[in-house]
């Protein structure tokens, strides 16, 4: 039964969101006549190295941090994994991090045993429990911009005080993966040492990410080598995903405002669709605390796995928690830090919307999202 | 017919998968995510639903995972722990089999509106001709499951398809299997218990979450004759690891006294019984009692018996012959006298 791929309603944009053209467009070209290494000596390499230095300046530019402190990784975790171990290596001392994390920093700082605070309803850090998990021995704090679960906005600035009153010695990473099509990261990058980006989520290639890194800023590299990335990341740079994800992130940031109040129209349409129609159904986090795109929605007594099953038979891409290696999903650990009951994170939703959602979609997904659920209710024992 | 079938990542359920879509059934494969832990294929079994996975791909069907870790902790791996710290002997399988594949995921294939569930077991199904179900054994003797699926009523069986119980040797299967260049076609065939590993074993499994006591082992007289260290390790029946001197005639164990920390032995006659107690039938078309087969373990040999009810949701089983002792725990699956067909089962107390 051959499945049709072209129809369906694309609700997942926090999980990656489909490649904007730009980026296509200007990565093709390195796929092709200009492949050469950007570390070669010679006239054609000049063309990869010219390329591979516009696009750290672009990049730059959109975070608002000079050229230099850009460093291109092989993705959001790879930058995640890079920033928090490499300051426990280079400084010694503890990671510190918030329990509603991704798990891009939470195991890595489980794994470095470092010390995991709690956070509030909506998920975000509790600053006072940071600051007394904070002291001269920690390396490294890392609070996250934007939850990829539920889509909590942190408060960097207040993070960022505290963490520069309680642990003078340490420095401050966000991963700022799920930030850019949502949030300013010029807003961001005063308040922090370290940042995180992944090309895949703002309309780049899977497979390269970005480490914002303030000179002076002390780290060892994960991948050590020839030397690439003045250093802090060895390894022939992936020219093509760069370009395209200095493209993608130039582009996002262009239209970000223009984007927000059309996306953000959309998703409180499809919230409010849903949570009319569906009895003993809740928005997991106001939306005056949350992103743009973000729509996580929980219903009462449902079993997310079915729901997503029916959904996907109906043409809805949507997702729930996140999926573990074998590919089942995992009880949330940002619901369970946020303190929601057990009864309604198993039915938890999440529904991301992004540039390429259209109103159409939103009624599509509302309706099916409705039915799947008076489906799974009436069934139920 | 929309049919689930539950791929397990071994070359019974791909081909059981790879027959429904050839008979038109419109199919999905489903792998659980029962165990968390580590296994012999790797932490949370990734291996095989790998396997099952690209087996589905290669079929051209959905593929499904669903995480019923949780209720295979509570239902299965929990109650085997605790039957252990008990003194019985557990059959996690069974455990398996009646609360997750034909309870949990038979649910929710309802649920989902697919009209039968599907598995990889060596059994029958078939109609007796008067509207009624029955559960037979597998063709292939050698591999037949019929014992761990004694506990299927008539309106489990009437959802419930196994596609592969008529084949007569696995070589026929694995040669479909191959012939389809499906990557499970030379997988060995799964042993034992699914979360516990070969490297660390039961002993290894059962170390990190009780604590052991050490027994007196005694013969039937009531002389020390040996020690055990782990009487949650020791079952009816067992010859080894007791301590005991060599030489003289095989003793076995008849006795497990487990909270007086005594473990007695003797030879093979002291360990027959002319009858069992067994509590918790299952019935595949409703109560039976009289002359039966019984078999007492997945592989063993059938012995004939005559069940009768008791009072409390018992069944007495009483031996032909003196046979011997059913370990407490393990299950008693009765067979109608042609050896074919399964009528029940229940749990030896």
């Amino acid at each position: 039964m051959a499945r049709d791929l072209d129809r369906f309603v694309y609700m997942d944009h926090a999980a990656t969101t489909p490649m904007r053209p730009e980026a296509v467009d200007a990565m093709l070209p390195f796929l092709a006549d200009r492949f050469a290494n950007p570390s070669g000596s010679y006239r054609f390499a000049r063309d990869a190295r010219r390329a591979l230095d516009e696009a750290r300046d672009q990049v730059a530019e959109t975070i608002g941090c000079r050229p230099g402190e850009v460093v291109f990784t092989g993705g959001g975790t790879e930058s995640d994994n890079t920033a928090i171990a490499g300051a426990v290596r280079a400084a010694g001392g503890r990671a510190v991090c918030p329990a509603a994390e991704h798990h891009g920093v939470l195991h890595v700082v489980e794994h470095l045993g470092g010390t995991v605070v709690p956070v509030d309803r909506v998920g975000r850090v509790d600053l006072d429990a940071l600051g007394e998990a904070l002291d001269d021995d920690v390396a490294v704090v890392s609070v996250m911009t934007v939850n990829n679960e539920v889509g909590t906005r942190s408060d960097l600035a207040a993070v960022a005080e505290v963490v520069r009153l309680r642990a003078p010695r340490a420095v401050l990473h966000t991963d700022a993966v799920q930030a850019p099509c949502s949030v300013d990261l010029r807003e961001v990058w005063p308040h922090v040492d370290l940042m995180a980006l992944s090309g895949h989520k703002f309309g780049g290639p899977k497979g390269v990410g970005v480490l914002a890194a303030r000179d002076g800023t002390v780290f060892e590299p994960l991948v050590i080598g020839g030397g690439q990335e003045r250093e802090r990341r060895s390894g022939t740079q992936n020219v093509a995903g760069i370009v395209a994800l200095a493209a993608a992130l130039a582009a996002t940031d262009a239209e970000r405002d223009e984007e927000l109040a059309r996306v953000g129209g959309l998703r409180d349409r499809l919230v409010g669709a849903i949570t009319a129609a569906v009895p003993d159904s809740r928005e997991t986090v106001p939306a005056a605390d949350k992103v743009a795109g973000s729509a996580h929605l929980m219903f009462a007594g449902i079993e997310n796995e079915s729901l997503l099953y029916l959904l996907d038979q109906a043409g809805v891409c949507a997702s729930a928690a996140s999926a573990c290696a074998s590919g089942a999903m995992d009880p949330s650990h940002v619901l369970a830090a946020m303190g929601v009951e057990r009864a309604w994170a198993g039915g938890a939703l999440r529904l991301s919307l992004g540039r390429t959602t259209t109103a159409e979609d939103v009624e599509v997904a509302a309706e099916v999202v409705a039915g799947a659920v008076e489906q799974l209710r009436t069934r139920s024992r | 017919m929309k049919v689930l079938v539950a791929m397990s990542g071994g070359v019974d359920s791909s081909v059981a998968a790879a027959l429904l879509r050839d008979a038109g059934h419109d199919v999905v494969g489903v792998t659980m995510r029962l165990w968390g832990g580590d296994s012999d294929s790797g932490c949370c079994s990734v291996a095989d639903v790998d396997d099952a996975r690209r087996v589905a791909q290669q079929l051209d069907i959905d593929h499904l995972v669903f995480n019923f870790s949780e209720d295979f902790d509570a239902r299965v791996v929990d109650p085997y722990v605790a039957a252990h710290v008990a003194g019985t002997t557990p059959n996690p399988c069974i455990e398996c089999n009646r609360h997750l594949k034909f309870d949990r995921l038979a649910e929710r294939a309802a649920v989902l509106g697919f009209d039968a569930v599907a598995t990889g077991h060596h059994a029958r199904i078939a109609g007796d001709g008067e509207g009624q179900v029955r559960l037979r054994r597998g063709a292939d003797r050698a591999k037949d499951q019929s014992y761990v699926l004694h506990m299927l009523d008539q309106a489990a069986l009437a959802r419930t398809l196994f596609p592969v119980g008529e084949f007569e040797t696995k070589a026929e299967l694995r040669a479909i299997a191959a012939r389809l260049g499906l990557r499970t076609a030379a997988k060995p065939d799964s042993q034992d218990v699914c979360f516990i590993t070969s490297g660390a074993g039961r002993a290894g499994f059962l170390s990190r979450r009780v604590a052991f006591h050490p027994a007196r082992v005694v013969d039937s007289g009531g002389a020390a004759v040996g020690s055990v260290a782990a009487v949650e390790l020791v079952t009816v029946g067992q010859r080894r690891g007791l301590g005991l001197s060599g030489g003289g005639p095989k003793r076995f164990v008849v006795d497990v006294d487990r909270s007086a920390g005594v473990v007695t032995v003797g030879d093979e006659t002291d360990l027959l019984v002319e009858s069992t107690a067994a509590t918790r039938p299952m019935w595949v078309d409703g109560p039976v009692g009289g002359p039966v087969l019984v078999q007492c373990a997945a592989h063993g040999a059938p012995r004939a018996a005559t069940i009768s009810s008791t009072p409390g949701d018992g069944v007495s089983v009483t031996w032909t012959e003196r046979a011997r002792r059913v370990a407490p725990g393990q299950s008693v699956v009765f067979y109608d006298e042609t050896d074919e067909y399964v009528l029940g089962g229940a749990t030896a107390t």
